[in-house]
């Protein structure tokens, strides 16, 4: 059974919340209307299709787009081998959906990936709690108006941070150019 | 003609019997076992593994006895990128070693941040604790890092230890 037929078994039993899959190189991706949903959807995905496998979980910020927050999920079946991927799309408002942590028990720290990152809470969660960044850090620093330099931020003891200094910066490298200095990394504003 | 000289300590003159100055002779003593804690956090670590192999050879000076605890161990080396969540354990770890302790900043990332101008890297290791050497490099040599650790064996040798023996070390004066 490919990808394909089990994302079409999957939109037979969720039916309106599921778009039509869409195949694209041969990945077949599944869009979902509402997020309140993808803890059922991922529970039957998993007990009733065979995807006994959570890759991965990842969010976009579609910086300056409404709605912001795009998380996607790719999901894998050990057995039949066979990769699909779902993806929902949540407000900056909102910024909150509920986990599948249950599901599979991997997601647990993919969560917290996201919430300490990117800032989206996943409700049900058993643990929401930052896992790159220390405890007590105020910001999430891949979303797209977090500069890459760091914001500063103060933690009572030593944890403090201050914004790198960068000279200008960032250096961009840019492949294809003629001689060394024109690859090399320097300081290029766009209109360079 | 070339002639030689006896020089230092010649047993046929002076027997069992050595004049110095304590200062000198425990200096001598601290310099010859300088235990490195190995605080390896990044690929510089891996030249630091390599100074302690056979090739470079570490236990020529009396430094081979890497210490994996705070307590047994006199000076720090830390290579590699500090992070910010690093450095609370860097500096706890510090905090733990007993005095005389030292510190060298081995590389471009412990020493100034390096290529990681990020918002999650410390900008240098001596934002949080006093460094004695800077080594510079990416990484670098282990004759880099065994020439900064000879020079700290010199300041070593230059310390006034009696007449700061029982005053607080750079760690608890600066606070």
């Amino acid at each position: 059974m490919n990808a394909l037929d089990l994302a079409h078994k999957l939109r037979a039993a969720f039916g309106a919340v599921l778009a039509e899959p869409a195949e694209f190189r041969g990945e077949v991706t599944l869009k979902l209307t509402d997020p309140e949903a993808i803890g059922r959807i991922c529970g039957f995905a998993k007990l009733e299709l065979g995807f006994d496998f959570l890759l991965d979980i990842t969010s976009i910020d579609n910086y300056g787009e409404d709605p912001r927050w795009t998380i996607v999920y790719h999901l894998y079946g050990l057995a039949h081998q066979a990769h699909l991927r779902i993806k929902t799309d949540v407000s900056e408002e909102k910024s909150e959906l509920p986990t599948v942590s249950h599901v599979w028990r991997t997601a647990n720290w993919h969560e917290r990936e996201i919430y300490d990152l990117m800032g989206i809470r996943f409700r049900g969660h058993p643990d929401l709690r930052r896992i790159i960044m220390w405890e007590g850090y105020p910001y999430h620093p891949l979303r797209k108006d977090f500069p890459v330099t760091g914001k500063p931020s103060e933690l009572p003891g030593v944890a403090f941070s201050k914004a790198a200094p960068i000279e200008g910066g960032p250096f961009v490298t840019v492949p294809g150019g003629k001689d060394a200095m024109a690859r090399e990394p320097r300081v290029r504003t766009p209109e360079d | 003609m070339q002639s030689t000289a006896e020089i230092g300590y010649d047993s046929r003159l002076e027997t069992d019997v050595i004049a110095t100055r304590l200062d000198a002779a425990l200096n001598w003593f601290r310099k010859n076992s300088l235990w490195p804690m190995p605080m390896g956090l990044a690929c510089c670590a891996i030249e630091l593994m390599g100074t302690g192999a056979s090739r470079f050879d570490i236990s020529r000076f009396g430094m081979e006895v890497m210490r994996f605890s705070p307590r047994q161990s006199d000076v720090m080396i830390v290579a590699g990128t500090v992070t910010y969540k690093m450095a609370t354990a860097v500096k706890r770890i510090y905090d733990q070693m007993a005095e005389p302790k030292w510190v060298i900043a081995m590389g471009a990332c412990a020493s100034t941040g390096g290529m990681y101008r990020s918002y999650a890297v410390l900008q240098g290791v001596d934002n949080v604790i006093p460094v004695d050497f800077y080594v510079a490099g990416c990484p670098p040599r282990p004759e880099a890092l065994l020439d900064a650790l000879m020079k700290l064996q010199q300041k070593v040798m230059k310390e006034p230890l009696l007449a700061t023996l029982k005053q607080p070390g750079p760690a608890l004066a600066q606070n």
